[in-house]
């Protein structure tokens, strides 16, 4: 049964990571619904937040493979409930008197006015953005744009963290072997 | 000196001798034991070569004839040496032509590094002469890949290399280095490296698994061994037969796993797959443990993988963490080294003895030698076959290495070959790469001179890198290859056969002259088409020093038996 996941990968800030991590995924035969890279709060790591719909059983061994990337860290795979995600999205739209009401009642963002047209900004889960999509339509949408979701774990349990320790531990006992 | 190829911090430069880029590639390779090189010149890697040409008593160079055979060459050395194979070719042209080789390498899980040629770091992304994006085009066919565009990166990168290539589950890589970095002028303290902070190629083994492994293998009544790669690769074949000879388990083998157990130990059973033998197929649905070590589960071994092993818990010893759970559910799986795992399983378990259900394989056995091996090696009908050839090669090169090429002369030989010990067997089992047996044969030949190296090949395989023959010649390798020639591409006309009504779809082959092809190559040939001659002239090729091209002509529409159908379940196997 397809569920959404939420995977979040580390990996060594190297070029051509990403077309790395990508080609994993057209390999074993997953679609990616979204994507976000960003630098991690740990510098020289970077962090890519993919977002899948599939059955649990592909997307674990999708996570194994990517993890067998030699320049990828750590990777960790998450259901929706355990995380929170985010997403932007940028709407250009005709001005109307409609549209300014919506503005009001939605917590949008007006980033620029124009006499034709007006730029809004929403930040929000994925279904308020459609849905404020869905709203506009009618109302004449003349560019749209979304970004990919970004997602941070509500675990207090910094995974990563634990990681590098150990890694670390590692080093420093090959390091003192071969000394 | 800070490089982003090292994960750990490198003493300050001093005193270290400057050399060029070219020349860091070959000193590096030296301070990595290498001995033998595979490969082909080309313009973005003159440099190297330029600079080779000042070691060439250091390091011996094959120069092959095609970039994909460099790396069939290195595939074959590297397995029957155990060493990392090493090849250099150019960018553009040279490079893609590897990437069959690579992509075979990856899958059999072989230890190459392949440095390639690339256009001067100023033209990159001009779609310069003989530019091609080869990080790009090989990130899925290797284990990992870089580029260098300096100098000075130029020891780290090929340290990392070696690295990646070798340890944990090993593979191929590739270190593509630009011109102007072949050129450039750097300072050379080698430094191997040991540790990658991203990778970590050896789990640490989880204690309680193997306590649960140990009570499920107490518990079992009808267990079963198979025998993967991982057994060869990790040096484990001693702690492989300690545990089966302390269990009394018997022992099958996958393709690539043959030799790693001798073919008379009293627990081998036989090969697993598609055309395995009967026994270890057939006695799969009865099993009720299975232990798998060091091996994958290809679906040529599986058959229909819901149906494997359908009465049987799963132990699965496997140094890869993806794939553990992605064929066959793992009850127990033990990810780690199986060199290390394989000894803590077996000094916990109580010594057992299984030979009631052993018996159960002899008879199998019994069945299929009278119904399927007997008719195959005995001098019956008009022509020679594929199996007869096989067993009377072995009786005469006894501990020869087998390299097979792909198809049916593949699945005659890697089951009726002897095996006295382990690295015995070269065949791409994976990618199933017709063409690779030529290559890989020289590799292995070279690697191990004093081995016999016999090769198995098909009239088509044969053909695929026939050019090959010209390395022969050139570098005096002593291969003996055993032509099969049917006139057909044997295998897929057995399943046009079977499975589409007889319709040989461009499956036959209207062949050239090989006495002509070896002569051309001034390598001695001999044919044989009586069942009278075959012993005459496999002693004829034995007793000629240097390589032999023996043709035999055999039985045009023989068929591979046992056979899996293609998705069936294992226990479905035909003998006819």
């Amino acid at each position: 049964m397809e569920r959404e996941f939420i995977i979040t990968i580390f990996s060594e800030n190297k070029v051509g990571l990403l077309s790395q991590i990508t080609t994993v995924f057209t390999h074993r035969n997953v679609n990616i619904e979204s994507i976000a890279a960003s630098p991690s709060a740990i510098e020289g790591i970077h962090k890519h937040t993919i977002m899948v719909k599939n059955d649990p059983e592909r997307v674990a061994n999708l996570v194994k493979q990517i993890e067998k990337k030699v320049d990828v860290l750590k990777v960790f795979c998450y259901s929706p409930s355990e995380v929170v995600m985010q997403q932007l999205a940028l709407y250009k739209v005709k001005r109307s008197r409609n549209v300014e009401d919506m503005v009001r009642r939605h917590n949008v963002r007006i980033l620029e006015i124009h006499d034709e047209y007006i730029v809004l900004e929403k930040t929000g889960h994925k279904d308020e953005i459609d849905e404020l999509y869905r709203m506009l339509a009618p109302h004449g949408i003349y560019q749209f744009v979304s970004s990919g979701q970004v997602a941070i774990i509500k675990s207090r349990r910094e995974l990563l963290d634990e990681y590098l320790k150990y890694v670390n531990e590692k080093r420093d006992r090959i390091m003192r072997e071969d000394k | 000196m800070i490089s982003s190829f090292s994960d750990t911090t490198t003493q300050p430069t001093k005193d270290y001798p400057r050399i060029t880029g070219s020349e860091a590639v070959i000193r590096s390779f030296l301070a990595e034991g290498v001995e033998t090189i595979f490969g082909y010149p080309g313009g973005a890697i003159i440099p190297v070569y330029n600079a080779l040409f000042d070691y060439r008593d250091k390091l011996n160079h094959i120069l092959v004839r095609h970039e994909q055979c460099a790396l069939h060459a290195a595939q074959g050395y590297a397995r029957a040496t155990g060493k990392t194979g090493v090849c250099i070719v150019t960018s553009g042209p040279g490079a893609t032509n590897t990437v069959t080789g690579l992509a075979d390498a990856l899958l059999d899980s072989t230890p190459i590094v392949l440095i390639s040629g690339q256009v001067a770091s100023g033209q990159l992304g001009t779609d310069a002469f003989q530019e091609i994006n080869f990080l790009e085009l090989t990130q899925s066919v290797t284990k990992w890949n870089c580029q260098v565009k300096r100098a000075e990166d130029i020891p780290a990168a090929i340290a990392r290399a070696f690295y990646i290539a070798s340890s944990g589950r090993p593979g191929p890589v590739v270190v593509d280095i630009t011109k102007d970095a072949q050129n450039g002028m750097t300072e050379f303290n080698y430094q191997p490296v040991k540790f990658i902070r991203s990778y970590q190629p050896y789990a640490d083994i989880d204690n309680n698994q193997i306590l649960e492994a140990v009570r499920l293998i107490n518990l079992a009544r009808k267990p079963m061994a198979l025998i993967g790669q991982g057994v060869i690769l990790a040096g484990a074949e001693k702690e492989l037969r300690e545990f089966l000879e302390k269990s009394g388990i018997p022992a099958a083998s996958t393709l690539l796993g043959l030799s790693a157990l001798p073919t008379d130990h009293p627990l081998y059973v036989g090969m697993l797959g598609m055309h395995g033998n009967y026994g270890p197929n057939i006695k799969n649905r009865d099993c009720d443990l299975l232990i798998a070590i060091g091996m994958r589960f290809d679906d040529r071994v599986t058959g229909d993988p819901s149906k494997f092993g359908i009465n049987a818990k799963v132990i699965h010893l496997e140094i890869d963490p993806a794939e553990i759970n992605k064929i066959v559910y793992a009850d127990v799986p033990v990810l780690g080294n199986v060199k290390e795992s394989l000894p803590m399983i077996t000094e916990r378990i109580s010594k057992n003895d299984h030979s009631a259900w052993i018996e159960e394989f002899r008879v199998c056995n019994n069945i299929e030698r009278e119904e399927v091996i007997e008719p195959a090696v005995e001098r019956r009908g008009a022509h020679l076959r594929m199996g007869e050839v096989v067993d009377a090669v072995s009786k005469e090169f006894e501990d020869a290495i087998l390299v097979t090429d792909v198809g049916q002369q593949q699945m005659f030989a890697s089951k009726y070959f002897k095996f006295k010990r382990s690295r015995s067997i070269i065949t791409s089992g994976g990618l199933g790469t017709m063409g690779f047996g030529l290559p890989a044969a020289i590799g292995a030949k070279i690697g191990l001179p004093e081995r016999d190296v016999c090769l198995f090949v098909g009239d088509g395989g044969l053909q695929m890198t026939s050019q090959e023959l010209g390395t022969i010649f050139q570098s005096q390798v002593g291969v003996k290859i055993i032509l099969m020639n049917n006139g057909y591409l044997g295998m897929v006309r057995q399943w046009q056969e079977l499975f589409y009504d007889k319709r040989y779809s461009f499956t036959e082959l209207v062949n050239p002259d090989f006495e002509l092809l070896a002569k051309a190559n001034h390598i001695a040939y001999r044919c044989v088409e009586r069942h009278e001659d075959l012993n005459d002239a496999i002693r004829e090729m034995h007793s000629t020093e240097g390589a032999f091209l023996l043709e035999c002509r055999v039985e045009r529409e023989e068929n591979v038996f046992p056979m899996v159908p293609a998705g069936a379940p294992v226990h479905d196997i035909r003998l006819e």
